[in-house]
């Protein structure tokens, strides 16, 4: 087992790494930029106030995003550490 | 399909064939209304073909494989296991309440679309992947090895029941109304149509079954979701994008908002919560819907059946995209709908009788859902025996003792679920339309149950039973247990349906704030933190799920004590006066007027902080992390197994750690 070893400790240290950047876009996105919502207002785009937008489809696009590239940025460091599955 | 490596190779192609399917049965259903045939037949046929799909694929769908029945056999792609998934998330409530109730609170109920989507974000991050290479048949099955006993996996299967048990009922509820509306039968026998179509998806098949059934009813579901919407974004700005039009139209409705006299009174659409529920509120709302998310069995248990820990993560990003699909359709609705009733609706001229009934040859829709009770002018519904020149009469009869001229704000009320349904009609579409939108609602509804009856039965079967009670028990007797407790579990679910219990109907909005409570802490910290021991997530669990339940409970039924118990005095003494002014009421109208101040100032006031209680995961979050943290320290760390065990789930690499058979 590959556990426990110097690779695996740096395969977690970097995993924790991406598990905060992506709860912190994640924390972004599902509340500060929401503080913000009566200013953003302001700004209107093909009829969207900004606050409204961003909290009915901005954040939930980001979201989307966010997931996909966190499995792929993951993939990575599973790889680069030779800890992901064989197929 | 009793061939899985054949069946998974050619998933593409089947699911093509059944959408093209599917685009022509609709096509044909359309053709036979242009040919006369009466809608009640074709309401039939809208869910005798689609129910009877379900069950094709249900049926086919059999197995006698423990593994396959519980998680599929672990062979279920990304891309749809993440539609399953979608299907499986989305309920009734999502399909026919969302767009209502983005109608009724504009940005405010916009903290639903936002909290039933993020939480995926924990799902990827911190959760789904470490379900999936440990190996679990059930969320209880993760607690009651990590934490090493019985008592974790009976307290998971305690949550998990609270949680989904509500839930299922909802579900089981949202057939019945479907069904009977649409096929003009009693709500009663209604409810057991709905259930057969549940138990003809689940008991053969189990989760291979359910897997299947749900990727079927998805696309039904957001085929059916979008296209009413679609034509109505055409009809009115030329473009077949509602999600982009909607944006113009939303400056209709404000200049609306902002001008028109007879809609004076309403909330602006865009006004944000400071304005509304308050901003704690709303962002509470958030976070207690995206941790409960993240921790709801029925969703988690949908990653177990993936081919490998890369997939697990894949999958959560292909779910929310096929949910937001949905999501960011549904504030589309609401603002054409909005802008429809604010244009035509509001201002209009209901001086006469006759101008009533102009009123009513113009929107149809005000009639047909007037008559359902749906829709309120001047107070009142529409008797379904009157004519449209009765149902005007009426209806100015009232608006006159009303003393209003225009049909304002204040006098028109429409029904959250009004929105969705409604709209083929208010776009003025032929019957076909209507059918696909029944049909969608009720494969929303179908595809809940479906997860959620497993998730409940799975864990009294494999949890219960086979971890607990028999752990001999052979294969066939195991899958026996399990067919008999998931009938078990739908009959009741479907019996107290049938009680048409107001409550319950509502508790499921707690469903989120319970499971965010008792799970999502033991869940993340049992693989994010070695130092985590049995003792603190025990008590843990305990006592987050405990002051979460206490909340509801006491601030739902008992609101009179928990005021005695928790607020100032100055609060207790005005619930003591208005108690007060209830008994020494002079006559029948001053006692209700007066137990309906004390009804408004105890929902008011029973809170903590003034927290909603949909919220209570507020509270019985921080709590369980704080008490697991806690105790975690002064018992001794995991034993060297465990935290060897820790490490093997942190790494994709190597086989799943319980072993299948």
């Amino acid at each position: 087992m590959a556990a426990g070893t110097e690779q695996a400790r740096e395969h977690w240290r970097r995993t924790r790494g991406l598990m905060i950047t992506c709860l912190v876009v994640w924390f972004i996105f599902s509340f500060l930029i929401h503080m913000f919502a009566p200013t953003l207002n302001n700004i209107v785009i093909i009829g969207f106030p900004m606050g409204f937008y961003m909290a009915a489809q901005g954040s939930l696009i980001v979201f989307v995003i966010l997931i996909f590239w966190f499995a792929a940025k993951q993939n990575q460091i599973d790889e680069d550490a030779g800890l992901h599955e064989s197929e | 399909m009793a061939k899985g490596g054949d069946f998974t190779s050619n998933l593409g192609r089947i699911y093509g064939i059944y959408t093209g399917g599917f685009v022509t049965f609709v096509v044909i259903i359309g053709i036979l209304e242009q040919l006369g045939v009466p809608n009640r037949i074709l309401g039939y046929l809208f869910v005798a073909m689609t129910i009877a799909v379900y069950a094709g694929i249900g049926i086919l769908s059999r197995t006698m494989q423990v593994s396959e029945y519980y998680v599929a056999g672990r062979k279920v792609p990304a891309f749809y296991n993440g539609m399953a998934t979608a299907a499986d998330w989305m309920s009734a409530a999502s399909f026919i309440g969302m767009a209502g109730t983005l109608y009724a609170q504009g940005y405010t109920g916009l903290g639903f679309v936002l909290g039933w989507t993020g939480g995926y974000v924990l799902v990827a991050v911190l959760i789904a992947p470490y379900l999936r290479k440990f190996g679990a048949y059930t969320v209880p099955d993760f607690l009651g090895a990590r934490y090493g006993g019985n008592v974790a996996r009976l307290l998971g299967v305690i949550v998990l029941f609270c949680c989904s048990f509500t839930y299922i009922v909802a579900q089981v509820y949202g057939t019945g109304i479907v069904t009977s509306r649409f096929l003009g039968i009693s709500f009663e026998v209604a409810v057991f149509v709905g259930l057969g179509g549940i138990l003809v998806c689940s008991m053969l098949g189990g989760m291979r079954a359910v897997t299947w059934t749900q990727v079927a009813q998805y696309i039904v579901l957001i085929v059916a979701y979008i296209i009413p919407v679609l034509i109505l974004s055409t009809q009115r700005t030329g473009i077949p994008l509602p999600q982009l039009t909607y944006g113009s139209v939303l400056q209709d409705v404000s200049a609306l908002e902002a001008t028109k006299e007879a809609v004076q009174g309403a909330t602006a659409h865009i006004a944000t919560p400071k304005d509304t529920i308050g901003w704690v509120n709303f962002l509470a709302l958030i976070l207690c819907l995206m941790i409960g998310t993240a921790s709801l069995p029925h969703v988690l248990m949908r990653y177990f059946t993936t081919p490998s820990v890369r997939d697990a993560r894949k999958s959560v990003g292909w779910s929310l995209l096929f949910i937001f699909l949905l999501y960011f359709t549904a504030p589309a609705y609401a603002v054409f709908a909005k802008a429809e009733v604010y244009q035509n609706v509001l201002g209009a001229d209901i001086s006469t009788p006759a101008a009533i009934q102009a009123l009513f040859e113009q929107a149809r829709w005000l009639v047909t859902y007037g008559k359902l009770g749906l829709v309120k002018i001047c107070g009142a519904t529409i008797d379904p025996a009157a004519d449209l020149a009765m149902a005007a009469d009426a209806i100015f009869q009232v608006c006159q003792a009303k003393g209003t001229a225009i049909l304002n704000f204040p006098n028109f009320a429409i029904d959250n679920d009004v929105i969705v349904i409604a709209t083929p009609e208010i776009a003025g579409l032929p019957y076909v339309i209507s059918g696909l939108v029944a049909a969608g609602g009720l494969a929303a509804a179908l595809s809940t149950a479906d997860g959620l009856l497993l998730a409940i039965a799975n864990a009294l079967s494999h949890d219960i039973y086979y971890r607990m009670i028999d752990q001999h028990a052979s294969t066939a007797r195991r899958l026996t247990i399990a067919r008999i407790l998931l009938v078990g579990v739908a009959v009741i679910a479907a019996i107290v349906a049938i009680s048409r219990p107001s409550d319950i109907l509502s508790m499921v909005a707690w469903a989120f704030s319970l499971a965010a409570a008792g799970l999502f802490v033991p869940l993340t910290l049992g693989v994010w933190w070695k130092r985590t021991t049995s003792a603190g997530a025990v008590l843990g669990m305990i006592t987050g799920f405990g002051v979460c339940l206490y909340y509801l409970v006491g601030t739902r039924y008992f609101p009179e004590s928990f005021i005695s118990m928790w607020r100032p005095d100055d609060v207790v003494a005005k619930m003591g006066e208005l108690q007060a002014a209830v008994g020494t009421a002079a006559d029948d109208a001053a006692k209700t007027a007066a137990q309906g101040a004390l009804t408004k100032f105890l929902g008011a006031e029973a809170k903590w902080w003034g927290i909603n209680n949909i919220s209570c995961a507020l509270f019985g979050l921080p709590v369980n992390l704080i008490v697991t943290v806690v105790v975690s320290l002064v018992t001794p760390a995991p034993s060297k197994e465990m935290q060897d065990f820790i490490d093997n789930v942190r790494i994709p690499k190597g086989e799943t750690l319980m072993a299948e058979k």
